[in-house]
């Protein structure tokens, strides 16, 4: 079963980069087996994929995506594929009284884990990066040793739109910039402001 | 030569690999050897830079020649697979220079993996009546069709056009390249590989002249916005190495010397104007380089490299096909 599920990732890695050609460049740091948290734009259902595909193989299986528990773990089939092939991370969306929300990120980053997020929140329909959630903010101040990289993700909603389920193959590019470390006593709104900038800062020029 | 007229034609395709083979590991070693030797001298930046690209032209001829070996050996499935997926990776950097929307999305899909593979199939099963009509024809007026459905008139007519732009320079041009290689032609069965061969020299050959004989000559662009080394003295250079080429080349082909002669020129002539025609696609997406274009999506330069065969081709293969066929 094992087995299997690695060749699952192998399999969808592969078609990934068919489709896309998943180029990851590594402009600001070069990939590195360390504690990571990757924060990309968000604008398809692809775009783990595609940040997943762009890393080198053996980064693979300690970075992890976030997906939400009540779709994810529906059916088995989506279940088995977030489980055994991503590591997924469940969270819960209805915020209940009792537990964090990120909870469960932090439990991931306390085993050693990588994460990727996406601190928009929702896919955006409109090009535009909206607002990021303060979930990065909290991340970054309970766990200071973990180094915060920005990505950005080009060209993704065209393989894509929202809607469609069969992706048009058309060239995509991850590229990840420097890392980003909160200062010492930074305000929540200024360092979300940042870390959006960060990533927008990543974006190539128009043609 | 008698002797090497007396093998089969198996035979005499596996010698031209071994020669071709032979050249490039010739070029190869010469290459190592020289920067063994230069590795003293601290090298210039611009000489580094030539080097580098030296580097990057051998590695590329080194998997075109082992394309078109892989595409040969493997009959007419491993070929027509082989050049499948060339046409496949470059429809995909054709398509991601162009600016689609999201009303293309159906179109896109259509041409991807239903167009691309069937007109494959049609190679491969060597149905070249229907070939070469297929999508002139059909895919032609059904691609509007499903565009026209999605609803958006946004630019409708542009990019109808550019997406059959792309289907007819990386599916239809490139699938000639494969169907040549199964063109059986009277008197000459099984040998298409030599025709690939003859017009991929002749084709190179040519485009190799332009650019030398443009360096030299230094004569006036003619579209300078387009292209800065054609001009029209250099395309004439251009024009007689190809037929030269083609007339060198006579007997690997099943052509007298003459009607070598003129194929080299026809080769030649469709080869250097479709590289400037896909430069001048590739100035309007806004690409003045391949080496900027690589850093914004990632794309590898493919399309440059097969662009002057894509138009080659079905030139070549139309020219052929018909006059030796009509000929008695």
């Amino acid at each position: 079963m094992a087995r299997l599920a690695e060749f699952t990732g192998l399999l969808l890695a592969f078609i990934a980069r068919l489709i896309t050609g998943a180029q990851g460049h590594w402009q600001g740091c070069p990939p590195k087996a360390e504690q990571r948290i990757y924060f990309a734009n968000h604008q398809s259902h692809l775009d783990w994929v595609l940040i997943w595909a762009a890393l080198p193989g053996d980064l693979r299986a300690g970075t992890r995506p976030i997906a939400a528990r009540d779709y994810w773990t529906k059916t088995r089939f989506r279940h088995w594929l977030t489980r055994e092939v991503f590591h997924a991370v469940y969270v819960d969306r209805q915020r209940s009284a009792e537990q964090d929300p990120l909870e469960p990120l932090a439990d991931a980053l306390r085993a050693g884990d990588s994460l990727v997020i996406f601190p928009e929140g929702t896919r955006s329909t409109s090009g535009e990066v909206q607002p990021f959630k303060s979930g990065l903010f909290h991340l970054a101040e309970q766990f200071p040793q973990v180094v915060l990289v920005p990505a950005w993700i080009d060209n993704v909603q065209r393989v894509m739109p929202k809607g469609e389920v069969v992706p048009v193959p058309i060239l995509c590019s991850v590229t990840f910039g420097a890392p980003l470390a909160l200062e010492p006593g930074e305000d929540k709104r200024l360092f979300l402001d940042r870390a959006r900038q960060a990533v927008l800062a990543l974006r190539p020029v128009a043609p | 030569m008698n002797t090497l007229r007396t093998l089969e034609a198996t035979q005499q395709v596996a010698l031209l690999f071994v020669g071709l083979f032979g050249v490039l590991t010739l070029i190869s070693a010469a290459a190592a050897l020289a920067s063994l030797r230069e590795r003293s001298g601290e090298p210039s930046l611009a000489e580094h830079a030539r080097r580098s690209r030296f580097k990057r032209e051998l590695s590329a001829l080194w998997v075109g020649a082992l394309v078109f070996w892989l595409a040969w050996a493997w009959g007419p499935l491993g070929s027509t697979l082989l050049f499948g997926v060339l046409s496949f990776l470059a429809l995909r950097e054709f398509i991601t220079l162009t600016h689609t929307r999201r009303g293309d999305h159906r179109s896109l899909l259509l041409a991807f993996f239903v167009v691309l593979p069937l007109q494959y199939v049609l190679a491969g099963s060597r149905a070249f009546d229907l070939f070469t009509v297929f999508i002139p024809v059909y895919v032609f007026i059904a691609l509007p069709v499903v565009s026209a459905l999605a609803g958006d008139p946004g630019r409708f007519l542009e990019r109808n056009a550019k997406i059959q732009w792309g289907i007819m320079v990386c599916v239809y041009g490139l699938s000639h390249a494969a169907a040549l290689l199964l063109l059986d032609l009277r008197g000459a069965q099984g040998r298409g590989a030599f025709l690939v061969f003859f017009l991929v020299m002749v084709v190179a050959v040519a485009q190799l002249a332009q650019q030398v004989a443009s360096r030299w000559l230094r004569a006036r662009p003619v579209v300078r916005a387009i292209s800065r080394s054609f001009s029209y003295r250099a395309w004439m250079v251009a024009l007689a190495a190809g037929a030269l080429t083609g007339g060198l080349l006579y007997w690997i082909t099943p052509f007298a010397p003459r009607q070598a002669i003129a194929l080299g020129l026809v080769a030649a002539l469709s080869g250097t104007l479709g590289e400037l025609v896909m430069r001048a696609l590739k100035r309007d997406a806004g690409v003045t380089s391949s080496g900027a274009a690589e850093a914004v999506t990632g794309a590898v330069g493919l399309l440059d490299r097969i662009a002057p065969l894509a138009f080659a081709a079905p030139v070549f293969f139309h020219t052929v096909r018909w006059y030796l066929v009509a000929t008695p």
